[in-house]
């Protein structure tokens, strides 16, 4: 198999069956079309002959493209049975699309805004949306499925060969959508391992030194350390810039007491931003919208832990 | 217009001479069908054109990566305007209210068509409806940029001015309803004596299944278009899935009606080409019965297809392996007609003509896009090639190479009938060598791009795709000006060219039995049909 996975092979296999009897048809089509063009021009041919059609033919080139197709059908199927069933033993990986960012999170918790795999390891995605409609597609793979909001779906792939692949989002989401891009990256097996090892602990070091019973308020700089991270894997940055810039949403730079006008119920209010006009703007944010802004943005309620959600906002204060 | 054509047959007025009211009102309350008709037409073409003109500049836009001309948000509401006139205000409406308007009266030997008035309300509505698109272009916040399809939730959320219009193409839709009713009333009630459902052109019949579309689907669009302007504006949380909504429904409602859609477009410009090639091979036509009943047979199982836009969209299995199977079935009436018109060359006395050189065109065109449909039927490979550009070069093949040709072929068939002039052929036949070559260049590349992995409706793209995206925009530039060269020799033909007579290309079906341009009544007398359409009466002596 040359395929980059073995969903490439399949499909790419059908494809050239496809196209050879296509190849096949079209070459017999414009061939007679011109040959009888030539054949019966009115110079050398200057009378015509009215034939009315004839059974046998109209029997013969229905049928036969029936068939053709009915096999085209069938391969077409088979390949697609082997592209939807992922093998039991795969790894399951749950990815978040949002405008404009992938989010991928593994079974140890650990989350990353690109995706590493060990190869020869099938590998289960397990697809959601935060916001509109994406599709997760890797052309490498000949796999695409489209990220939904409110429905989970799914792919597999399998990597053969060490390298990066790109990732694509494929279903028009807005502004950014050609800009929805990220990595598969696939490394051998004990690599992996050692990355994904790596990787908990620091997850899990993170959120360990800060107080998971409350809210903190004091300011650690572990916890805008991964205030910013979580900014960066979250996706805000998509549309919040920390320059000042103004893009889809406002920027985050000097945010916090700043003076904000909102729309709240179609009525124009003015307000200091604090902390928890924050926190509401994180988890509702379409409740009061920014004056000049559209309600763009997916709410994070049940996306972030206290604990992150006191991380970013830690690390939007320093800004 | 009038002016050029005033006073071509001495003896009888034309229908330009007979006006029942002054200056423009003459056209926009006249309920004569050719009048509709060329009201239709001059509208068309115009959209036709501004489409044509943003479908360049999303090219020059992919010249280069990055910005070349345009910033993405511009791109994205170019793409979707691109999408929008070009579906709603010209390839729907399209062959039927144009050319059928104008043609299916005289070619079934009636005075107008069964509902004049009606006629003229449907055309009311287009123009209402082209106008509420050009309005929500500069009014509210700026053009929407959802591509033509109006994706839920994104066109429940984004802030341009979606419902502006969503809601000029509910109104299209009443216009297309109106006529496709008129239309099949037309050819019930009113065919000339002896005129025989298997007597019509086959033009007819391709009107007729359309006709049926029109009605039974249309009104499904209007549905869903009204229930994405409830949930903009009321909220009520059909489609939004943080009310509750599925957006997979809204995909459903729009394929349902958008797939039979295609064939609304694709399914006149069949029935031209099957009076075409008759008229220009001088014999009659192979399998007139497979011909008419392979239409109907589109109709119908087009109606069940719809599903093979949602291979990715995460409906079940199952539903996706029913509606491959009936994908396949549907591209077993169309092979039929192929070689049905094959046949029809054979044994003929072919005179290539500009009208039979561009609508012979479909034959190539028209099947590389329908064999690349075959890959998008498949699933395995649908799944790859789902959303990229293999899908656009497959509509683009299939829609402006088979219907625009075909249009462009009924330009040339027709447009001395209908404004009394002909056009110069030789500058026809260039035109013709510049639309086909950069045709190819830009649409098969995409083909390329397609199966490489490029996105459809990207503003920007990854280093590999750039070589081929020059080519695809060399392309567009050498198709753009084949469609000037062949716009400014028909204009020229038909302002000043010399008059045409009754029947310039030796057709056999009754419009060229009228004069030219027809007089307002069409016909003296309600002819008598004795004959097929198809009758060429010069190879029924040769043989006796
Ligand atoms: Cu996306
Ligand atoms: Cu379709």
């Amino acid at each position: 198999m040359s395929g980059a996975s073995p969903t490439t092979g399949a499909v790419d296999s059908v494809f050239i069956f496809i196209v050879a009897i296509s190849l096949f048809f079209l070459v017999l089509i414009t061939f007679l079309m011109i040959y009888f063009i030539i054949k019966y021009n009115k110079k050398r041919h200057a009378k015509a002959e009215d034939i009315h059609g004839n059974t046998t033919l109209e029997i013969i080139w229905t049928v036969i493209p029936t068939i053709i197709v009915l096999f085209m059908f069938y391969f077409g199927w088979k390949g697609f049975e082997f592209i939807r069933n992922a093998p039991e033993d795969s790894m399951e990986v749950s990815v978040t699309a949002r405008m404009w960012s992938w989010l991928f999170e593994y079974p140890n918790g650990v989350e990353t805004d690109t995706l590493y795999v060990p190869v020869n390891t099938p590998i289960k995605l397990l697809l959601n949306s935060q916001d509109v409609i994406h599709s997760f597609y890797v052309p490498a793979f000949r796999i695409k499925e489209d990220a939904v909001p409110g429905l989970q779906n799914y792919l597999w792939f399998e990597v053969s060969k060490i390298g990066e692949y790109d990732v694509l989002c494929a279903e028009y989401c807005g502004l950014q959508h050609a800009y929805m891009l990220t990595k598969v990256k696939a490394m051998p097996q004990e690599k992996f391992e050692e990355w994904y090892e790596q990787m908990r602990q620091e997850t899990q070091s993170t959120y360990a030194s800060s107080d998971s019973t409350q809210m903190s308020i004091e300011a650690s700089p572990k916890t805008s350390m991964a205030g910013s991270r979580l900014v960066q894997t979250r996706g805000c940055m998509a549309c919040h810039s920390t320059d000042g810039s103004k893009m889809i949403g406002p920027t985050f730079q000097g945010l916090f007491g700043r003076e904000v006008v909102l729309i709240e119920d179609e009525k124009e209010i003015t307000i200091t931003a604090d902390e928890s006009y924050i926190r509401e703007s994180i988890m509702q944010p379409n409740k009061k919208l920014v004056k000049g802004y559209n309600p763009l943005m997916p709410s994070q309620e049940g996306q972030l832990s206290d604990e992150e959600l006191n991380a970013i906002v830690e690390y939007l204060k320093k800004l | 217009m009038s002016d050029s054509v005033a006073g071509s047959l001495a003896a009888e007025k034309n229908f330009y001479q007979e006006k029942t009211h002054k200056g423009i009102l003459a056209w926009l309350l006249s309920t004569d069908h050719k009048r509709i008709g060329i009201m239709y037409l001059f509208s068309m073409l115009t959209f036709f054109l501004i489409a044509v003109f943003l479908g360049f500049l999303m090219r020059l836009e992919m010249l280069t990566p990055g910005e070349t001309v345009m910033g993405a948000h511009t791109y994205n509401s170019i793409f979707t305007l691109h999408g929008v006139l070009m579906i709603f205000l010209f390839i729907i409406p399209g062959i039927p209210a144009a050319f059928g308007n104008f043609m299916l009266p005289l070619q079934i030997g009636a005075r107008d068509v069964a509902f004049p008035r009606l006629n003229l309300l449907s055309y009311w509505f287009y123009l209402t409806g082209a106008i509420l698109a050009l309005l929500s272009l500069f009014t509210g916040p700026g053009p929407a940029d959802t591509g033509w399809t109006f994706y839920a939730p994104y066109s429940l959320r984004t802030g341009t001015n979606v419902a502006l219009a969503v809601m000029a193409a509910f109104i299209l839709g009443f216009s297309s309803i109106l006529t496709g009713l008129n239309f099949i009333t037309t050819m019930h009630r009113l065919r000339a004596p002896g005129m025989s459902f298997f007597k019509m052109p086959l033009f007819c019949w391709s009107l007729y299944a359309t006709g049926w579309i029109q009605i039974l689907a249309t009104p499904i669009l209007g549905i869903t278009l009204a229930l994405v302007l409830m949930e903009r504006w009321l909220g009520i949380g059909v489609f939004d899935p943080v009310k509750g909504g599925d957006p997979v429904l809204y995909q459903h409602l729009f394929w349902i009606y958008s797939h039979p859609a295609v064939y609304i477009m694709i399914l006149p410009a069949m029935g031209i080409l099957s009076d075409i090639i008759p008229t220009f091979a001088r014999r009659t036509i192979f399998g007139y019965k497979a011909i008419a009943f392979s239409s109907l047979a589109i109709a119908f199982v087009g109606y069940l297809v719809w599903g093979h836009h949602m291979f990715t969209s995460g409906i079940s299995d199952t539903s996706r392996m029913a509606f491959s199977f009936l994908t396949f079935l549907v591209a077993i009436p169309s092979a039929i007609k192929v070689f049905n018109w094959l046949a029809t060359l054979y044994k003929g006395s072919i005179d290539v003509t500009p009208p039979f050189l561009y609508g012979i065109s479909f034959i190539i065109l028209f099947s590389i896009g329908g064999l690349t449909g075959l890959i998008l039927g498949a699933l395995a490979t649908d799944i790859h090639v789902h959303d990229t550009y293999f899908v656009v070069a497959h509509f683009h093949y299939v829609m402006f190479g088979g219907t625009g040709f075909v249009f462009f072929a009924a330009l040339h068939y027709w447009g001395p009938k209908m404004f009394g002039r002909m056009f110069n052929s030789k500058v026809s036949y260039i035109a013709w060598g510049f639309l086909f070559v950069g045709f190819n260049m830009l649409y098969f590349t995409m083909f390329v791009l397609g199966y490489m992995g490029m996105p459809r409706r990207y503003y920007d793209f990854l280093p590999e795709f750039h070589s081929l995206h020059v080519v695809a925009t060399v392309g567009s530039w050498i198709l753009i000006i084949g469609i000037i060269i062949m716009f400014v020799n028909l204009y020229r033909g038909f302002r000043y060219g010399p008059r045409a007579t009754m029947n310039p290309w030796g057709g056999t079906t009754l419009e060229w039995k009228v004069p030219t341009p027809p007089p307002l009544e069409n016909f003296d007398k309600i002819p008598e049909v004795k004959h097929e359409p198809y009758y060429h009466p010069r190879n029924q002596e040769e043989r006796q």
